[in-house]
Order: C-alpha cells, then structure tokens, then sequence
C-alpha cells in the first residue's frame, strides 16, 4: 500500500528522517514506535503531504503522493492535538469536513458511541479537551477509507471510550483497512498491533511482530523490550 | 476554496471581534457626522484614520486568525483539498469579513445621515474601496509574514512591526531624505518611493479625488503634476492592485516548500 524510498527530511540542521526506506503492505494495524523526537509524527505527516521531504519519494497505491492531493480522499487522519475554530458548532464541523470530501459519511453511530448527541450544538470553543478528542474520533473514522492514520489517539480520553476506540479499531482492521498507529502506551500496542516499526535516529530500528521484538531484545514484557533499545543506543 | 472560504467567514463573523470592529466604525461614523456637521469633512477626518487603523487592524486579524487556526489548518491539509486553495480562501475569509464591517459600520451613519443627496458619495465610495485594499494588501502580508515564522511572538512582532514601518517611520525616514539631498533634483525618487508604501499611495490617491492641495504634501502635488489627476488614480489603483498581487504569489510559493 505505502512504499516509502531513501525519505530524508531535515528541519534546519535537525535531521529528523535519514535515507528512510519502508514497506508497508495493505491490511493489518502498524504500530509505529521510537522515542520522542524519533521522527515518527514527520514520517506520517511526510505520507500524508503535510511534510515535504528534501529527498526521496513516497508512493501510496504505485503512485508517487509528492506535491499531489487527490490521494488524500482515500486516507483518514486523526492529528495529534485536537483544536477546532472556535467559534463553530459540532454539527458544523462535521458538516464541513462532510462537504470538504468527496464520499459517503456515517457520523451517526460513532456519536452515539462516544455520548456526544449533548454537545452537537455547542461550539467547538468551549468543550473540554477529551470531548474535542472524541469529535476528533468521529471526524476520522465516519469515512470509510483504506488508509488510517492515528497520530496518538488515546490523548485525553477516559478508560469508556478509550475501549470504544479500541473496538473501532478492531472493527476497521476486519474490514480489511490498514492501520498505522503512533503511541507511547505499550499495552495498547501489545493487545492490537500486528506489526511493530521501531524508528530510532530517523531510520527504522526494526520491523517485526511484537514477539520477534521481545524475542530481539531477550525480555518478556514489551515495555522493557523498548526501553532495552533505547538505552542500548544512549549507551 | 470557495467552501473554506465560507466556513472562516462564518467563523469570524461570529467571533467577538467582528462586532467590536465593526461597533468602533459605527461609532466613529456617527460621532464624525455629529462633530463635523458635514459630510465632506467628515471624509477627510475619516481618511486620516482608515489610512493608518484599517492596516493594523488587518495586520492583527491576519497574524492572529493563522495562529489561532494552526491546528485546524493542520486537519484541513490533512483532507483532499490543494494547499493553496485552503489558505486562499482562509485569506479572502478574513480580508471579506474585515471589509464587511468597514463598509457596514461606516456605511450605516454616512447612509442615516444622508450620504446619497450629498456630492460627496464619490469621495466616499473611493474611501471604502481604499480601506478594502488595505486590508485585502496588509491581510495578505501578514500572512507572508505568519508563514515565514513559526514562533508566534516573533511573528506577531515582525507583523506590528511592519505596520509601525510602513505608517510611521517610512514617511519620517523619507523626510529625512528629502530635506537631506534637497540640493538634488527628487521628483523620480519621491514618485517611487511613495509606490512602495501602500499607506502613502492610498493617501495620495484619496488626496487626489478630493482634490485638496493644502493636504497633498509634496510627493502628492508631484504626482498630480506628473501624472495628472485621472491618470494618477489610475496608476495607484493599479500599484494598489500589484500590492496584493505580489504578497498573495509570494504566499502560494512559500506554501509550496512549507511543512505542517
């Protein structure tokens, strides 16, 4: 689904992702993992356009996505932080990125899912940050499309809908969607992610199944396996 | 481009700061009328004001929406909409609903006071149009400027700045000039130099229909002298129209290369 080829990107004199190559097959949920600052929010925001590397290419269904934007219709995007004008409603929102899309919407049950039929009609200005979070939710995964991107989607939200989230998850990844997944919440990772892609200084560290990792590094439990390779490389 | 336009317009014109903007203009127009008791005076105190208010008002309004709207923007570029086409109708957004209340809230007491049975609709008209330019022009710069710093300080700074630039120090700094080299012949340079301030083209401009030579100043009585009234008009409407032209193609260029 996504081949990515020799990507660099450098922020000033930062280099952030270096000489990157990744595959990316269709179909199961990605974790993508690295320490802060890692370059995992560039890489994605690198697929979706909103980054634009210095060298390298990206190719989203054989074709290269550099400088294009049709491509992005078939992608859903949960940003890392959640902020809307101030000054529309909920219901406005979700019309708005309705009409922004070309394709169908099913807004209905993800709101009635995360309780949010109380605030349609409030602006956006005034909703607490985990409520915004959840219209973030619904923002992403009312489209049907087979690319989702989930930039730390846990952010704000109570254990409820944290498990709501979870199942929608699931549930895409039965339909056959692929998933990438950034996070720093190891038990989320080790109860849904298929695949593991660990980045480290702009480059990918390894690429494997949760249990090649723990099995890498010679630990049992994923926390430590991770916290294993970035101490490994401070050393 | 013409939906995200929509949307920030709705946006802004619920935001507080429409009404607050547009309430002073209303107040000023009246409060003119009152003071002034005359419609063509009331025009020239007006000028004076919108010349230097409406830049810093589009400068703030521009600086702020970018910022404010960061993360928005952020989701935006993430939908399948060109780049350019989500800050084109953000920019026309702002620079609209700004004109909208200048033309509202001044329009409304020249109106009540009976602005259509006085020979100074003209003058009038030609007020609104400049103060739709400077804001369509100083919107847009600001935006350049917003865009070229990620640090919101820095970029409120540069933007203030600019304003402070262009209102203020450029005509103390031309001043200088002109007293300092009046041994040399300056008609070209002060014709040229006036192009590259909006404000100054805008005064001259609105100096010109009203045909007030006491006010013109010197590089205004060169202007009508080199170019003549009609012509002159034109001309800065025409540089007035390159001012917005540029910035908004400097903008798209810069959006290009910019990371999100």
């Amino acid at each position: 689904m996504i081949q990515i080829k020799n990507l660099h990107k450098r922020f000033g004199k930062l280099v952030v992702l270096d000489s990157l190559d990744l595959e990316i097959k269709t179909g199961g949920i990605f974790a993508i993992l690295g320490p802060n600052g890692s370059g995992k929010t560039t890489l994605i925001k690198s697929i979706l356009g909103m980054v634009i590397p210095n060298k390298g290419d990206i190719k989203f269904k054989q074709k290269s996505v550099l400088q294009q934007w049709g491509y992005r219709n078939q992608i859903n995007y949960l940003p890392q932080i959640a902020n809307f004008p101030a000054n529309l409603t909920v219901n406005e929102l979700i019309e708005m990125v309705k009409n922004l899309r070309p394709k169908q919407a099913g807004e209905q049950e993800l709101i009635s899912l995360f309780g949010l039929e109380p605030f349609l009609n409030k602006k956006l200005g005034n909703l607490s940050g985990g409520t915004k979070q959840k219209v973030n939710i619904v923002l992403t995964f009312m489209f049907d499309s087979e690319l989702i991107i989930l930039d730390e989607p846990t952010t704000g939200l109570d254990p409820i809908s944290l498990i709501s989230l979870k199942m929608i998850i699931q549930k895409e990844k039965e339909k056959g969607k692929t998933i990438l997944i950034t996070t720093h919440i190891m038990s989320l990772v080790e109860e849904i992610a298929d695949k593991i892609v660990f980045l480290l200084d702009g480059n990918i560290y390894f690429k494997g199944s949760v249990s090649e990792l723990k099995e890498k590094t010679g630990q049992d439990d994923l926390e430590h396996a991770i916290a294993k390779i970035i101490s490994r490389k401070d050393v | 481009m013409f939906k995200i336009l929509k949307y920030s317009f709705y946006d802004l014109m619920r935001s507080r700061w429409s009404y607050v903007y547009f309430i002073f203009y209303l107040a000023l127009g009246f409060i003119l009328l009152f003071l002034n008791n005359d419609v063509n005076k009331a025009v020239i105190t007006l000028m004076n004001i919108i010349i230097v208010l409406t830049p810093l008002i589009g400068t703030v309004f521009g600086v702020m929406y970018y910022y404010n709207s960061k993360e928005f923007t952020e989701l935006l570029l993430a939908q399948p909409i060109k780049r350019s086409k989500i800050f084109m109708g953000q920019y026309l957004g702002i620079s609209i609903s700004l004109t909208l209340s200048l033309v509202l809230g001044l329009g409304i007491p020249f109106v009540a006071y009976g602005l259509f049975r006085s020979s100074a609709i003209f003058d009038f008209s030609l007020l609104l149009l400049v103060g739709a330019f400077l804001n369509f022009i100083f919107v847009a710069l600001s935006f350049n400027i917003a865009l070229s710093n990620e640090n919101k300080i820095k970029g409120f700074g540069y933007a203030i700045l600019m304003w402070l630039f262009l209102a203020v120090i450029y005509d103390g700094v031309f001043l200088t000039f002109l007293v300092f080299f009046n041994e040399y012949p300056l008609d070209k340079f002060s014709l040229i130099a006036t192009m590259f301030n909006p404000i100054d083209l805008s005064r001259i401009l609105i100096l010109l229909k009203l045909d007030i030579s006491a006010l013109l100043g010197y590089t205004g009585a060169v202007f009508r002298k080199f170019f003549g009234t009609n012509l002159g008009m034109t001309l800065s409407i025409f540089i007035l129209v390159l001012w917005i032209i540029f910035p908004v193609w400097r903008m798209n260029r810069k959006l290009k290369k910019k990371d999100f």
